[in-house]
């Protein structure tokens, strides 16, 4: 753990109800240290297997071939949710609302940037579709040229 | 071994650069030798460079900030004479010259002056208005500050050795691709923008850290100052919207140095993603800047007119709002690039719809000022300027929203005269009024009223002067980044524009005399209370300067404005609360971290610009060693004794009893 933010933490922790705790806190030292090391393990294993899947998905034709994108985000979308639970440690535990809250509004954005932009872009392209003209649009016709 | 490269990028046709590079550089080693002859470069290493304090890195943010807002606003200056004489003409630039000139005014100013300016008033305030000793990991905030001057430092060079980009302060595609811009200037952006934007987020990181776990005993969310809510939502957009950057410059990166293909028009690539993505970070980056200054009005209005301020929980409800829409407008940044009437029709009305919460805000200002004692200082007189000229541009902007009037004045001066309209009249006017209102709590005097109020007038007067004329001539037609022009109407105009400059000129020059001023008759405008404006937030309630540890005790919150109400209590009872018990404190060492970081930042910025390998991997090594030693040091905090600090808040004590006891026979 890094020194800094434990030091300036207490200072101002002094007043504050008991119960808060910052992300990743594990309570006082020692106790639980073999569960942590367990929970990153399973963390690990899990990671990595979701990791070996979306490969494994990718070169081989277990599923079929149009829907191996959907597969690939979603596994993705997994890793994801491992990674919060397992590494960065997000429980719903009430001392963690201002995590919850913070992972929602990160939601929200990438939802509203991910979103956005696909549709941004689907209208664009449907709309300045190449009459003829020089500008490719769609991957690979810009080969020709 | 040197990768691209020569002595063939020192621009020796071209004797404007050369010459303020050499002007510059030789202020620069003036002040360097003048540091080191009078021996200040140990105090100024111990006590500043090295320093993790947050008041201290926020001084030295906003001294960066105004040096850069010189380079800027030279490069306005430019571009101003430039039009006014380049009709029928070619006037004193060449145009490989001028499209830098706009380039690096845009870049410089956003990312080098509005930001910067900002984010060092935050540091300062921040813990101060928390009742906290400092933000939650003061060596990353040095670090940031470093890295910030990573990237200046490489846009200044670009000057002298090679180029900057001509594309426009955002590189975009395909023109920043490395078939049309094969020279080093884009790459010059890139570099600066990706390594000090790495900075502003972990400020932003430090920053939400801070607000959301280290407050005061008692403050709860409800109780913050305004201020500390803006920076809140600011911070959060940070955190957010500072990625995409990252992640639209490293694309951008790899098309350009490995072949890849995001942003070409060909092999798949896409141009206009580039515009989507750069404006969903530019987008939230508007209201990054402009939110910290409707904190600053906030606490300015409601300071000089003795209130409490007007609907605060509208106020937060306000600028979270704005935080959520912040990320639900970036089309309307290229409503002509042919998503068609659904999509411009949404993103329009969401633009609209965003002016909603911003004029809840002005109606909270004008009703706290409504029945209020006004003072008319040089910080009200910034606040009422701001709210006059940002309603007219907020006004512009709604219009701007409206996708078929965007048709007709995309790209014309109209935009140039809107967004300087918010910028220089919000950000501007705001992190001036901040400047003035907070220059006494971090230095101990106050700064020349008269002065302030001359520098008003003048920017005030001189803004009008200079974009009223380019909302005339973008409705005219006239589009942006001319370099030269034959119209016969938009000549006038120009002239009165450029009279605009030299008038805003006349208000920095106003700026500069009030400084030397100020510092000169420094004890007669000595702030001895710690309260010099009768103000209602906590920083008021330490001392002027304030002592490393900001608060001798964590103050206890009962309420919202915690200070006025202890002062309220004292000034009736002719008497300060019993002093408390004082215990040791510890503060945090000093640590060269972030500067010695910051320049192997500078090391890899400026080899990978030129392709010099070896140096970026030598960067890159050193930069690591450097977060090594720093993990693994042992001794990281002094502890100041409970009689010292006892000694220091005895001061404190005194001077405000002395200031209740005469309050009371003038109230």
């Amino acid at each position: 753990m890094s020194p800094v933010p434990q030091a300036a933490a207490g200072q101002a922790g002094e007043g504050h109800r008991s119960g808060d705790a910052a992300p990743g806190d594990q309570g006082q030292a020692g106790e639980g240290v073999a569960a942590a090391i367990r929970s990153y393990l399973v963390g690990l294993a899990l990671a990595a297997l979701l990791t070996a899947v979306s490969f494994w998905l990718s070169y081989t034709h277990v599923i079929y071939g149009p829907v191996v994108n959907v597969a690939l985000i979603v596994l993705a979308i997994a890793q994801i949710g491992i990674h919060l639970v397992f590494f960065l440690h997000l429980t719903t535990a009430p001392d963690h609302i201002n995590n919850a809250l913070a992972l929602a509004f990160g939601i929200l954005v990438v939802v509203l940037l991910i979103g956005g932009t696909v549709w941004i872009m689907g209208h664009m392209n449907a709309n300045m579709m190449p009459t003829g003209g020089t500008m490719p649009l769609t991957p690979g016709s810009g080969m020709h040229h | 071994m040197l990768g691209k490269l020569s002595l063939a990028a020192i621009p020796l046709d071209q004797p404007i650069p050369l010459f303020a590079g050499a002007f510059v550089g030789l202020v620069l080693l003036g002040i360097m030798a003048w540091i080191v002859l009078a021996g200040h470069l140990p105090y100024l290493w111990r006590e500043w460079i090295t320093s993790v304090d947050h008041k201290r890195i926020g001084v030295m943010y906003v001294i960066f900030a105004l040096v850069m807002l010189l380079r800027g606003f030279t490069d306005a200056m430019m571009m101003r004479s430039q039009q006014a004489l380049a009709f029928d003409a070619p006037g004193y630039l060449p145009p490989e010259h001028y499209n830098q000139i706009f380039s690096a005014h845009g870049t410089i100013m956003i990312f080098f002056v509005a930001m910067p300016f900002m984010i060092g008033l935050m540091n300062f305030v921040l813990p101060l208005q928390l009742g906290v000793r400092d933000v939650a990991f003061p060596t990353l905030n040095s670090v940031s500050f470093w890295l910030t001057c990573t990237g200046a430092l490489l846009v200044n060079l670009s000057l002298v050795v090679g180029e900057f980009q001509r594309t426009g302060w955002l590189p975009y595609p395909p023109l920043s691709e490395i078939t049309y811009s094969p020279g080093v200037g884009v790459d010059y952006w890139l570099w600066a923008l990706s390594i000090s934007g790495i900075g502003t987020l972990m400020t932003g990181i430090n920053f939400v850290t801070t607000i959301l776990k280290m407050r005061a005993p008692g403050m709860s969310y409800l109780r913050m100052p305004m201020f500390c809510w803006t920076a809140l939502a600011t911070n959060l957009l940070i955190v957010a919207a500072f990625p995409i950057l990252t992640a639209v410059s490293a694309m951008l990166i790899l098309d350009r140095y490995l072949g890849f293909h995001f942003f070409t028009d060909t092999a798949g690539g896409n141009s206009m993603l580039f515009m989507s993505l750069i404006w969903a970070w530019g987008h939230p980056e508007v209201y990054i800047l402009i939110l910290p200054a409707f904190g600053i009005f906030s606490e300015v209005v409601s300071t000089f007119s003795g209130k409490p301020l007007f609907g605060y929980r509208s106020m937060v409800l306000a600028t979270m709002a704005i935080c959520m829409l912040a990320f639900m407008v970036w089309l309307h940044h290229f409503f002509t690039m042919g998503a068609g009437a659904d999509v411009n029709g949404v993103f329009g009305i969401l633009s609209m719809i965003i002016a909603v919460p911003t004029g809840v805000k002005i109606f909270n200002w004008l009703f706290t000022m409504y029945g209020g004692r006004v003072r008319m200082s040089a910080a009200m007189l910034w606040s009422i300027g701001f709210m006059l000229t940002f309603v007219v541009g907020g006004m512009t902007g709604v219009m701007l929203a409206i996708p078929p009037v965007d048709f007709v004045l995309h790209n014309s001066t109209f935009l140039i005269a809107h967004f300087h309209n918010v910028i220089i009249g919000g950000v501007l006017f705001g992190a001036f009024a901040g400047y003035t209102y907070w220059f006494p709590k971090a230095f101990g005097f106050r700064l020349h009223e008269g002065w302030g109020k001359a520098a008003f007038w003048c920017w005030q007067v001189g803004f009008w002067l200079a974009f009223g004329p380019l909302y005339v001539t973008g409705l005219d037609g006239m589009t942006r980044r001319l370099q030269h022009y034959d119209v016969p109407e938009w000549r006038p105009w120009l002239l009165v524009a450029l009279l605009g400059a030299v008038t805003i000129l006349a208000g920095i020059a106003c700026q500069a005399v009030q400084l030397v001023v100020s510092i000169r008759h420094r004890d007669a405008l000595r702030d001895t209370t710690g309260d010099p404006w009768d103000g209602r937030s906590l920083e008021w309630s330490t001392a002027s300067p304030p002592p490393a540890f900001n608060f001798a005790v964590l103050p206890d919150v009962h309420g919202e404005e915690p200070y006025w109400t202890v002062k309220e209590r004292a000034r009736e009872q002719h008497v300060l609360p019993e002093p408390p018990r004082y215990a040791p404190i510890a503060v945090l060492r000093n640590s060269p971290t972030g500067f010695v970081c910051a320049f192997f930042a500078t090391l890899i910025g400026f080899a990978m610009i030129w392709h010099i390998w070896w140096m970026a991997i030598a960067g890159g090594v050193g930069a690591y060693l450097t977060f090594a030693v720093f993990a693994w040091r042992d001794r990281t905090e002094d502890e100041i004794p409970a009689d010292e600090v006892a000694r220091i808040d005895a001061q404190n004590r005194r001077a405000r009893r002395d200031i209740y006891a005469t309050m009371e026979t003038v109230r």
